[in-house]
This record gives structure tokens, sequence and C-alpha cells, in this order.
């Protein structure tokens, strides 16, 4: 079994916008949705400043129950699968449910739902002993985002392999992975898979504060995410979801099914190196790239776009700008790599997938987004960061990558579909 | 010699070697780590499996009086200084210790040296269920009763469920493909499905399997919420899985981390032994609650039987998920008789004797299926005693164990939400 695998539909919850039309108005404008944070009051903590979403769950077709049951970052979930699979143009009912699996990335699971049920059982902290008389029925779905997948599949009336990837920051990007392989493996035929985060709470907030990884720009939060420019000073905590229909290219074009790419390159490493830290060389995201290449029998220079994983910390952007030219060497220097982080912040374990997202939307519209906020760059960083303004450019293979605690680091390869289908 | 050239000469296989012949060679099993209630190295598990040890007692980590279920398979004699330095008891809730420990075991005991292998060549993909819940109630503790300057620097990493496998990762140098699959119990089988193809994809070793456990207050009320924990006092009347008198699981923490390898790597490092291979996994989902349609566990088990190219005939004993929740035992016993008929193979839940472990159940069942196989006997069920009507057609290996001549085993998994997972095992 050597099945080629394509995405069919997407579906995308982002700040800024619900949907992906909105997204990638967003990201083609080189607006930011970076702003105050508003779910919480953020002014004992750092980093103020967050991307959220404006997401009202109802308008997006879920039910009082749905909307009680699921922790946000399903809700997410479950309304991007749906808008991917309309996209996708598939009739659920004439699928045979044993052939559809599910898959969701997500670093952080329910953390919000986690963090609002322990402040009730340990009255706000007071009770060791927490006191369950006052908390969710719901409390295990929220303990194990598995419910994330399960919810995703409810939805879909999938019945195939079923998965939550939580590899930190790199979550996204493997789950798309992850559900390509079901379907090259032979295990499944048509795959909903993507990612998502809700993790805007105060324990995230204080968690990234402890090691000053967010930005404490709260004077300036529309400018707060400034991937690769000199003045960066930490990432800009986000959510949202992406979710996609992925399909045997044989049984999409037996359908008739527009392709907006097709995936033909991943791999992954660990840098083994620290939970936080990162290798200042990029050596192994430098080798996940080499090896994506190597799956896709394709040469760097096909590589007309790099979506950066360009969190806006002064470790991550020189680690990654080292990678990326230790993989692609000279052709590094003619090739835009550009930050989405800069308009849309970063959302953890989704953000992979979402930038996968833009990705095939750069493919099928042939335009690149910008990296927003990006004024004076890092001399350190001297690749082209595609400053502030999308670029056309017609792209035949773009390259997506990131990097994550826990030392992981990911590269995704996806190509235009032969003959221009979408 | 080009880059590739060199990488497909050092791994015996192209990188997208997917469906070819060689690459499609089972992996094997080449080393064993444990820790569990009963047992914190593998053969001091084995022995008190096959002795009918129960390990499951009052909770002694938190005071559980005022909760409904206050037995645990807890893990009481475990010193984690003596397995690891302070630099890393800092940084690492329970369940990473664990998980640490395990690793180290089964490197150990598959005489794997890191540095003799390639940079990328080893891997590790682990199953998590909750993370380290304990450490996360700790910092959340601080949070809302001190404030957020109160919050560990380590927060950032040390709850989250992909820590176990990161930590692996950076204490042994393992640099290869890695993953985290949270598919409640069923994640353990789906982590070493997944490093299965890993191996196929061309790495030649993984750590894989999975080491669980949240015995905090905070852990303790989400498990709680499922409805499905004993509330039994009784430990050898709490957990009963396909008993008339089934009441429910009794949680324990630990699990199983296990060396797995393609068979030629194996082979060309010299391997001290081989437990035995990976042959067939296969994962399934049931349909939503609301749709009148058949669960998957079923499908899994035929799946996998047939990517293990093996027939229902074939496989001498079952290590079942034992939910201890009478309808979902009655699923599985339905599903057992459907594929293998009645009274057909040996079925067995050694977990009576450590408790349910959530991610770190698939790895533990492995292991205890490869021991099974190697010394050709099967642990028993404890506890059990008149079988469920609807259950009364299995043949459960109950109060001691059974020499058995054995060569497959199946070992199966159910996480709550609906995940199904099944693994084929087969002797060296």
């Amino acid at each position: 079994m050597h099945r080629r695998v394509v995405i069919t539909g997407l579906g995308v919850v982002a700040p800024g916008g619900i949907g992906a039309k909105a997204f990638w108005e967003l990201l083609t404008s080189g607006r930011t949705a970076t702003r105050t944070i508003s779910f919480f009051d953020p002014s004992p903590f750092r980093s103020q400043v967050a991307a959220e979403c404006d997401f009202d769950p109802a308008a997006h077709g879920l039910t009082p129950a749905q909307t009680l049951r699921m922790d946000r970052a399903a809700q997410f979930a479950v309304v991007a699968a749906a808008e991917a699979v309309e996209d996708a143009g598939l009739e659920l009912a004439e699928l045979d449910p044993y052939r559809v699996g599910t898959v969701v990335g997500s670093a952080v699971g329910a953390t919000m739902s986690l963090e609002r049920e322990y402040v009730i059982a340990s009255d706000r902290g007071r009770r060791w002993l927490v006191d369950d008389a006052h908390t969710s029925p719901h409390l295990y779905d929220y303990y194990v985002p598995g419910s994330f997948a399960a919810e995703v599949a409810w939805s879909i009336g999938a019945e195939g392999p079923a998965a939550v990837v939580s590899t930190g920051c790199t979550s996204g990007l493997d789950a798309v992975a992850y559900a390509a392989e079901l379907i090259r493996e032979g295990s499944a035929d048509v795959v909903v898979g993507g990612a998502s985060d809700a993790p805007i709470s105060p324990i995230t907030v204080a968690c990234f504060d402890a090691i000053k990884a967010t930005t404490p720009r709260n004077d300036d939060p529309a400018h707060a995410s400034r991937p690769f420019d000199n003045s960066r000073n930490g990432f800009v905590l986000g959510e949202g979801s992406a979710m996609f229909v992925l399909e045997d290219l044989e049984r999409a074009r037996r359908r008739g099914a527009p392709v907006y790419a097709e995936i033909v390159g991943f791999a992954s490493r660990c840098n083994a190196f620290h939970m936080t830290g990162l290798r200042p060389d990029g050596r192994e995201m430098a080798e996940a790239i080499r090896n994506a290449l190597d799956t896709a029998r394709m040469d760097p220079t096909a590589i007309g776009y790099v979506n950066a994983h360009g969190s806006g910390t002064k470790q991550n952007d020189r680690h990654e700008t080292a990678a990326v030219k230790l993989a692609l060497r000279e052709h590094a220097y003619a090739t835009p790599m550009s930050s989405i982080k800069s308009m849309v912040g970063h959302s953890l374990g989704a953000i992979g997938a979402i930038e996968v997202a833009a990705c095939a939307l750069a493919i099928t519209n042939g335009v690149v987004p910008p990296t927003a906020n990006l004024h004076e760059p890092d001399p350190e960083c001297d690749l082209d960061y595609v400053p502030l303004e999308a670029r056309d450019r017609r792209l035949d293979a773009v390259l997506s990558v990131g990097s994550g605690f826990g030392g992981f680091q990911s590269a995704m390869l996806l190509a235009r579909p032969e003959g221009d289908a979408r | 010699m080009s880059e590739r050239s060199e990488r497909i000469r050092r791994t015996g296989h192209a990188a997208d070697g997917r469906g070819e012949e060689k690459a499609a060679d089972a992996p094997v099993v080449t080393g064993l780590g444990v820790v569990a209630a009963i047992g914190l190295d593998a053969e001091t598990y084995w022995k008190a499996v096959l002795d009918g040890r129960g390990g499951i007692g009052r909770i002694a980590r938190f005071d559980p009086a005022q909760y409904p279920s206050r037995l645990a398979g807890e893990i009481r004699d475990f010193d984690p200084a003596a397995h690891l330095p302070d630099r890393l008891l800092a940084q690492t809730d329970h369940v990473t210790r664990f998980s640490l420990t395990a690793a180290a075991q089964a490197l150990a005991d598959a005489a794997v040296d890191p540095a003799a292998l390639g940079d990328y060549d080893m891997g590790v993909v682990t199953a998590s269920s909750a993370g380290g819940f304990e450490f996360g109630q700790k910092e959340l503790e601080k949070l809302w009763s001190k404030g957020g300057d109160h919050v560990s620097a380590y927060q950032s990493f040390a709850w989250f469920y992909a820590v176990n496998t990161g930590q692996i990762s950076i204490r042994h140098g393992l640099r290869g493909p890695s993953g985290v699959l949270v598919t409640d119990q069923a994640g353990g089988l789906d982590a070493i499905g997944q490093a299965r193809r890993h191996l196929r994809a061309g790495t030649a070793l993984a750590i894989t399997g999975g080491v669980d456990g949240s015995l905090c207050p905070w852990g303790w009320i989400g498990q709680l919420a499922t409805g499905r924990i004993s509330e039994s006092d009784d430990p050898a009347r709490a957990y009963l899985p396909f008993d008339r008198d089934a009441n429910g699981f009794v949680p324990g923490e630990g699990g199983a981390i296990l060396v797995v390898e393609q068979r030629e790597a194996a082979r060309r490092r010299a391997a001290p032994r081989v437990y035995g291979e990976i042959s067939g996994y296969a994962a399934t989902f049931d349909p939503a609650p609301d749709r009148n349609r058949p669960p998957g566990l079923r499908r899994a088990i035929e799946l996998a039987l047939a990517d293990a190219g093996c027939p229902a005939t074939e496989i001498d004993v079952v290590f079942a998920d034992a939910a201890g929740v009478p309808e979902l035992d009655l699923a599985e016993a339905k599903a057992l008789v459907g594929v293998f008929g009645a009274g057909r193979v040996p079925v067995t839940a050694p977990k009576t004797m450590t408790g349910r472990l959530a991610a770190g159940a698939g790895g533990l069942d492995v292991a205890t299926a490869l021991l099974s196989l190697r010394d050709q006997v099967i642990p028993p069920t404890i506890n059990v005693g008149t079988l469920a009507d609807g259950c009364a057609d299995l043949d459960l290996v109950v109060d001691a164990a059974r020499p058995a001549p054995l060569r497959r085993a199946l070992v199966l998994a159910r996480g709550i939400g609906g995940f199904n997972a099944a693994v084929v095992v087969t002797a060296p």
C-alpha cells in the first residue's frame, strides 16, 4: 500500500475571525489579532497580551448541551471539523464509518475547563483535599483530552482509528502527519484531522511568565508579537483550531474533489537537549527538514515558501534560522519564510495545524503571508521573512516547521496538486 | 556517497520504505522496564503476578476518607532519589519519575548503548492520559492561594502530556522520531502501534509503552467523575472484572516501557534477548452514544488478527481490557466469544493485581504477555469468583497461574470515550 494523501477540505477557528475565509483575509492583510487579555483580569501577570478568538459556539451550530459538556478547545475542533467536511463536499451519510479516522493534536488539552473546575473544587486554592460536590459531571473529559477526538468523531460519525496527539507545540504538525499516515498505510480512507488548543487561562499565563517565554510588551498589544525583529522579547499566547479532510488521492479524484495540497513529506526529530531550551545550531530541526525532503524525494530548491515556527522568542528565531540554513543551504536565502504567529499568536499545539492551513491556502491562492511587526530584523536572522506585506508567488512546494517543549522538531512538506485542481 | 544513500545504508531502508517487503518485518521487543504496585522491576513484578499477589489497598498518598472510593493500586516503596538525580527530582511529577525509571530499566535490559547507535536511530513514543497531575495540583494551589509569582519555572512542562517522552529522550540522548498519544486506556497500545510505524519507516529502535497514574486529590475527583470507580473498601472485592459482583474498577499507577527494534537492527547489535515480536496492531472507535450501532472492540480484534496474518485459532491467550463495569465486561465477553468461540481461548486480567493503569495499562499488559510466552504460563485473574451471566462462556484463568503451550497472545485495551486497541504478540 503506497497511497498519496491530499487535503480536500479545511476549517479554521483563529483569532481575528472564525472560518477559513476570515483567517486568510487576516493573514494577507497583515493585520494582527493580538490584544490585551479579556478572559480574566491579567493585571497580576507579567505578560498580559494574547490572541483571543471571538467565538460564539451557538452561532456555529453547537447545542447548549455540547457547549456545556465540551472544553473550549473541543468546541473549536468540532466547529473547524464541520467547516472542513462541508468545504470538502463530503456526504457523511455516504461514508463507511469504519474507514473514517479522527486525529486531534493538542498541547495542553482542556486546561481552561480544568482550571475553572479546580477553582471550584479547591475553593480558590484553599483545599488540598478538593471537593467534587460542585464540579462538572464531565470532569474526566477535561482530565483526559482524548475526549477531543471523541467529540469530533461523534460529530462526524467516524468509527475508524481515533487519537489525540500531544507533543507540545509540534502537536499540530504531528497530528496532521499521524492522520496522513493512517491513510497512507491503509487504516482509513478519509481522516478528519488537525489540532486545537485554548490555553488562555491564568495557570498557562503564569507558567510562561515563570520562564519569561511570553512577551511583557503590554503597552502595545497589537504589535506585541514580533518574530525575527530585533526588539522581540517573547511569544504571544494564542488559541484556535484548524481541522482538515485528508483523503487518499485516488479517492479524491474519483469523487472529483478539489484538492488544496498534497502532503508529500514529513519527519520529526527530538533535540534530546532540554525541555524548554534549544541548541543554537538547529541541527535536529535541520535533520527533520532533510528527512522530510527525503520522504518527498524532493530537492530543497523546489521549496517556494517556508512557514516558520517563528514564535518571537530570542532563542527560537535564531535556532530556526540556523536550522533552515543548515537544511536548505544557499536556497534558504532565496526562499521567503514568514511567521503567522506575528498575527494570530502562538496557540501551542493548535498552531502547527493552523500553519498547515495557511500553507494550503498559500499554495491555492499563490500568496505568501507576511511576518507582521517586522521592522528591524535581528542581525542574526538574515533570511527573507516577508516583512509586513503579503507577496504574490506561485508555490509548487512549501515547508512548515515546528518546535516544541520537550525538544520536538517537526517538518512537513506540502505540494501543489497536479493539474491545479482547486 | 550522498547523505540520502548513506542514510539508507545505515538504516537498511529507503526513508520512504513503507510497503516494501523488508520494512514489513515485525519489530521485536528486546527490553522491558516495569514499575507497578506489585513490583518495581520486570522480574519482581512477574513473580508477584504468577503468585497472584494483589497490590490494591487504601490510598496512603492523601487521606481518601471524604471520597466515595478509597482504594488504589498505589506504588508505596519507590524511593525516587535512589533512581534519579536531584536535578530531575525538582522538575518531575511521580509519573515522570516512574517513567524515567522504567525506561532506564528497559534500556539496560536490552543492553542498548545509545552512544553506539546513530544519532537519529532511536525515538520515544509514549502514552499519557492526564500528565503530571499532582505537580499540576500543587502549582494551581500556589497560583490561586498565593499568586502567579509562586508558580514553578517547571510548570510549563512538568504536568503536560508530552513530559515523559521529552524527559526520556533527553536523559538517554534519543533524537529519532518521537511522539505522545492520548487515548485514555487504549493509549499504551496505540503508542506501540505508532512506534512500529516509525520502525517501518526506517528508525532502528524505539522506546515505547507508557507509565501513568494521578494519585492526588485533584486527579482522584477527575477519575471519580467517570462513575466507574469501585466504592468497595475490601481490596479483594473491589475490582472483579467479568464477575457477577463486578462493581467498577480500582485505578492504579505504574506501567511498562518497552524497547522495540527492527529485527535486523537487534540482530546486528547482538541484542541479548528477544522477548517476542509485535505481529499485529489495530485501533477502532466506538459509535457515538446515541447511534444504535455495535461497539468497535470486536473489529479492533479482527483487524489486529488480519494485520498479524493470524487466524483466531492461533491465539493462545487473551489479556483482556477487563473494565470491571458489568455492561462493559459483557461487551468484551461478547466480542471475544464472537471472534474465538465459547471457551476456546484462555482469557486473563492480571491488572486485577495492579489496578487499571490508564495509559500505563497497554504497555504493562504487552510486557506481561511476553513474559507469559517466555515462561509458558498464563498469569491469573485474582479475586474473581462466579462469572456474570453472559460472561460465563469465557475461559477466564482464575485463582492460580496456568501452565500452557503459548506462542501468540492478544492484548486488548479500551479507553473512555470509545477508543479500542488490540495488539498481537508472538514468541520469538
